[in-house]
């Protein structure tokens, strides 16, 4: 096992200027990678490597806590003692998923303070699917089955990842995900089944949340502008487009299990491919939302920033706590 | 001062008796009692754990970094030390 301390410190100074032995890392960090070997986190790596990683993996810490959001808006709220358990259970788990990936983010040498700032400022996304609104209870049927679905499809291939601490962090998350997508299903089901509006009330949530869960891979790949080379890097194993079709390959016959249908007239099975066709996604709304125009991101991010100021008398309470019973000692920062 | 100063912690879950601990991440605490009451909630929230270890990662000495240094050479030129080294006649028992 490698040890993680050390990892955490100045991690690309060590190998200096010099070029040439920079060229022999470089041919060790592509045959390692070519080998399907992992990058651990005192590997050399290329510069452009660790920056799409600390790119990528920061976006989805981010999603992860922005995402405890538009669910806690329901735990009040929900029906029975039972189902509100499994909720508050599963928020803590957006929160468990996010700190693990600031903790794989953090061995890259960038620190989880750095990364709120840069959340906090605008200068990183999360995912645009947690800028749209909850308005009832089977919205979070719909998030469970669909949007941690699309993110289950998407998170598998990254357990493979060639970054050692991402890869497995994405074992860990996908595993709990599992409970977070048949608790949705359930939720579902159990609207579905219920009476003329609860059914209704059901299939409201899956009309809203399809197009924008598909949305969720990504630009198509011809459009994607990190596909090709993450690829590459084998940080992405499979592309947006593929996962996609996975993903809806999935989802339709379970929509039929659930009585419920999808919201695209153009979907069909094409026998000659094996996959179901469908429909055009609009991609204006895409970018829209993106580009801070959703119907939730001002609220997202001032929620997420307001939970960060009123924090900060427990961490300086921790800190002083810490500092009084032990002088601090307890370990200096890495 | 801020979370930027809560040190950094190593994780050490051993998830069943018999087993030893074993790495399970990393996580920012003031002290070492917050560190072991933060790795149970973020470790051990499906009863992954019996027992948890955490270690101020400024603690821990690592090797170079490396992994394939000459650190390890020793080792690599002593075959001898497995048992498949060795030719047993076939029907040998208990060897």
């Amino acid at each position: 096992m490698t040890t993680a301390a050390a990892h955490r410190t100045d991690p690309a100074g060590a190998y200096g200027e010099d070029t040439a032995g920079t060229a022999e890392f470089e041919r060790a960090f592509d045959a390692a990678v070519a080998a399907d070997e992992r990058i651990e986190p005192r590997d050399w790596m290329p510069d452009a490597y660790r920056a799409t990683l600390v790119r990528q993996i920061a976006q989805h810490a981010h999603s992860e806590i922005i995402g405890m959001q538009p669910e806690a808006n329901w735990i009040t709220r929900a029906p029975s003692l039972r189902r509100k358990a499994i909720l508050m259970a599963k928020v803590q788990d957006e929160a468990g998923h996010g700190l693990y990936l600031y903790s794989a983010a953090e061995t890259l040498g960038t620190g989880r303070d750095e990364l709120l700032d840069k959340l906090h400022s605008g200068r990183q996304k999360y995912s645009s699917i947690f800028n749209y609104p909850t308005l009832t209870w089977a919205d979070v049927g719909a998030i469970g089955w669909l949007v941690d679905g699309a993110a289950i499809t998407n998170q598998v291939p990254l357990c493979r990842c060639s970054y050692g601490p991402y890869a497995r962090a994405m074992v860990r998350i996908c595993k709990e995900e599992s409970f977070h997508q048949r608790q949705g299903y359930e939720l579902l089901l159990a609207l579905s089944n219920g009476t003329p509006e609860q059914h209704a009330m059901a299939q409201d949530a899956v009309d809203r949340w399809w197009w924008p869960s598909l949305m969720m891979f990504g630009p198509p790949d011809d459009e994607s502008q990190h596909s090709a080379q993450s690829m590459a890097w084998k940080i992405k194993r499979r592309s947006n487009d593929e996962l996609r079709q996975r993903f809806v390959d999935i989802c339709v016959p379970q929509a039929e299990s659930l009585g419920l249908t999808l919201p695209d007239p153009d979907l069909r099975w094409d026998e000659e491919r094996g996959h179901y066709e469908f429909g055009a996604i609009d991609w204006t709304e895409f970018w829209e939302v993106l580009k801070g125009n959703g119907p939730c991101n001002e609220e997202r991010i001032t929620q997420r920033r307001r939970a960060h100021d009123e924090g900060a008398w427990v961490r300086e309470a921790g800190a002083a706590y810490a500092v009084k019973h032990t002088g601090g000692t307890g370990g200096a920062r890495a | 001062m801020t979370n930027t100063d809560w040190p950094l912690w190593e994780v050490f879950v051993r998830s069943r008796r018999g087993l030893s601990h074993t790495h399970a991440g990393s996580l920012h605490a003031p002290d070492a009692e917050f560190a072991l009451r933060n790795a149970r909630d973020l470790y051990t929230r499906r009863g992954e754990g019996v027992s948890i270890w955490v270690v101020p990662a400024a603690a821990i000495t690592a090797s170079s970094p490396d992994e394939k240094d000459p650190f390890f050479e020793p080792a690599a030129d002593k075959p001898y030390r497995h048992p498949t080294f060795y030719e047993i006649p076939e029907g040998v028992k208990h060897l």
